[in-house]
């Protein structure tokens, strides 16, 4: 048998049930602390990378539905970041309206796009479905070179305005842009969070988990995959196009493939099925090459081919997966160690 | 008449070349269970031996085209080894992953050794110029790797149907189970079979060098090409991926002819077109409980 990419059910369902045991505390200290670092980070990173870190985090979040919670990889989401960021540029562009606007639109272009692409893809389903993803991303990425009078072709989509209510500090401020492009992000971020724990992302854990079991208590299985794919594909735009906004440009690398393996990287090395672990990732890969590139190495493929190579070899849980799974350890323990003490439990149970 | 006939001709040359590259995909994948995404990158690691090789050692085409795969193959049973086997034994996305990041990091590394600028490369003179076919004309070398690759297809499908190392490894392509259980060593074949593709892949690069620009970003488009030939040839079908090799090849071709600017398009919309008809492919077979 071959073990499974997603976690087991018993670490995916237990984090509810620990948090439930310890009360509201865990459940708003995490999420108000990320808030702060969000609030915080443009004071201390360069600000259009700390853009980037948050919208790649939103990236790998969507990506993470479909990996982690709907047992999908799909490697041609750059499609959609992509896809997103072309379209959010060209209605930019062309309409002058303001950004956010724009990404909306930009995000609901990556979702008409998606339904065609998940429709198909998930007649296929395990490493099927990556090659097929794969193959419709690299679809995209030819139409757009092809299409030059359109998209620029080589040359990108070039001088994306970033117009916002003529609020001069946030179309030149990179700094003051940051915090009018925070909620689209963190909004997204929401939405990621409210599918997986609706009743709709708890199909999508047991069709996860069980496939068979699923189409067999009635479930749609193809509908469902499509939709989360649909889902995934929005959230992606969305974050695709404030990409755009922020560096005021489009490049034809964020339809490549490889944009597609970098948020797969994020995804995992933060941890398949944790949802957040997509902030660390992003937070790690984007600040490493920004790093690697600002003092001058140029091999950033390097590094990430080998943090990649490394993390699928020793390090399969990802950072929070492995935080999360010795919270949980330790937890257990104590329980055990508090009913055992208590005397509720019979010894040598 | 003869222009459909050029395109033809050129159609199943590039066909056979797209079969080559696409066997050791799906030989890897029938055995290990593994998509091998580095595939592209043994391509043109084999394609910039070639031209080291000739640089280094003077040795021509012909010396290339037996010592790239002999590289390739000791290359190949060191990634197996050092990498890919730790991860055989969970889910087959593992190694995707895993031969993705290998694949960056290949690529790069040739990339900081010869720039990112073509490498040169001297075909050796009697493939060089055009043959006339029957009054098609053709150049000389195409035709020459239209017969090596149809040559060294149909070795490997002797090999696999004639000999008895060609029925193991098809037994334990097959049925695993049953083919342990009758005592055929299925884990020794894992590494040889690994190298075996992977040398396939290096001996398509060294094919390709006197043809295509020899770049380390040579492979990157290519594997994607390949991976839509054995999605329509149906993963794991060795027939299927020689066959879908031939039918992209031709798709090409006479894309290239009547509408250049959507060649590439078509094969991944003759992907789509598959899928919705046939999803396990061509070739494949239909997966339980999909």
């Amino acid at each position: 048998m071959t073990q499974s990419m997603a976690p087991q059910v018993s670490e995916a369902e237990a984090p509810a049930a620990a948090t439930e045991e310890r009360g509201s505390a865990l459940r708003w200290v995490l999420p108000a602390a990320g808030l702060l670092v969000a609030l915080a980070l443009p004071w201390f990173v360069y600000p259009p990378v700390a853009m980037d870190v948050v919208a790649m985090a939103l990236f790998a979040i969507a990506l993470d539905i479909l990996l982690g919670y709907t047992g999908l990889l799909s490697f041609g989401h750059a499609a959609f970041w992509g896809g997103s960021a072309y379209a959010t540029g060209l209605i930019a562009t062309h309409y002058g309206v303001p950004f956010p606007v724009a990404v909306v639109g930009g995000a609901l272009f990556a979702m008409i796009l998606a339904i065609p692409v998940g429709y198909l893809s998930v007649r296929r389903s395990g490493i099927y479905f990556a090659m097929v993803t794969l193959a419709f991303g690299q679809l995209v990425y030819f139409i757009a070179y092809q299409w030059s009078d359109l998209t620029g072709g080589e040359n990108g989509l070039q001088g994306v305005p970033r117009n916002f209510f003529g609020i001069e500090l946030v179309e030149t401020e990179s700094f003051y842009f940051y915090y009018a492009a925070l909620p689209i992000l963190l909004l997204g971020m929401w939405a990621a969070w409210r599918i997986v724990h609706s009743p709709f992302g708890r199909v999508l854990v047991a069709i996860r988990d069980n496939t068979p079991r699923a189409r067999a208590l009635g479930y749609d299985v193809e509908k469902y995959k499509v939709i989360a794919f649909v889902l995934s594909a929005g959230l992606s735009g969305l974050a695709g196009g404030v990409f755009a906004i922020s560096h005021g440009f489009v490049a034809l690398t964020e339809l490549h493939w490889s944009t597609s393996g970098e948020v797969v990287l994020m995804t995992v090395l933060g941890g398949i099925g944790t949802l957040w672990g997509g902030i660390l990732g992003s937070f790690l890969v984007v600040s490493l090459a920004d790093y690697l590139t600002s003092s001058g190495f140029d091999g950033t493929d390097l590094v990430t081919g080998a943090v990649f190579v490394l993390v699928v070899l020793l390090f399969r849980r990802g950072i929070w997966g492995t935080v999360r799974h010795y919270w949980l350890v330790w937890q257990q323990r104590r329980t055990t160690s508090r009913r055992t003490s208590a005397g509720s439990d019979p010894p040598g149970s | 008449m003869n222009a459909v006939l050029q395109y033809a001709v050129q159609g199943l040359a590039a066909g056979s070349f797209y079969a080559l590259a696409a066997l050791g995909l799906a030989i890897i994948f029938g055995v290990l269970g593994v998509v091998n995404f580095a595939h592209g990158a043994f391509y043109m690691l084999g394609a910039v031996a070639a031209a080291v090789l000739l640089d280094t050692l003077g040795l021509s085409l012909w010396w290339s085209l037996l010592a790239v795969p002999v590289l390739m193959f000791a290359l190949g049973v060191v990634v197996e080894r050092l990498l890919v086997q730790w991860l055989l034994r969970l889910d087959p996305l593992y190694n995707f992953l895993l031969t993705f990041g290998l694949t960056l990091v290949l690529v790069e590394l040739v990339k900081q050794k010869y720039g990112v600028s073509g490498l040169p490369y001297k075909a050796p003179d009697v493939i060089e110029g055009r043959v006339d076919l029957a009054g098609v004309g053709l150049p000389r070398y195409q035709l020459f790797v239209f017969v090596f690759s149809a040559a060294i297809c149909v070795l490997v499908w002797l090999l696999m149907t004639r000999t008895r190392v060609g029925m193991i490894v098809r037994a334990a392509t097959e049925k695993p189970e049953l083919a342990r259980a009758l005592g055929v060593n299925v884990g020794r074949w894992v590494t040889p079979v690994f190298g075996f593709g992977v040398a396939l892949a290096g001996l398509a690069g060294a094919l390709a060098a006197p043809f295509r620009a020899i770049t380390a970003d040579m492979g990157s488009n290519f594997v994607i090409i390949l991976f839509a030939v054995v999605v329509i040839g149906g993963l794991g079908s060795i027939v299927g991926a020689v066959v879908a090799g031939f039918v992209v090849g031709m798709v090409e071709a006479f894309g290239q002819a009547y509408a250049p600017r959507f060649a590439q398009i078509l094969i991944f919309v003759l992907m789509a077109l598959i899928i919705l008809v046939r999803p396990a492919g061509l070739f494949g077979r239909e997966e339980v409980s999909a």
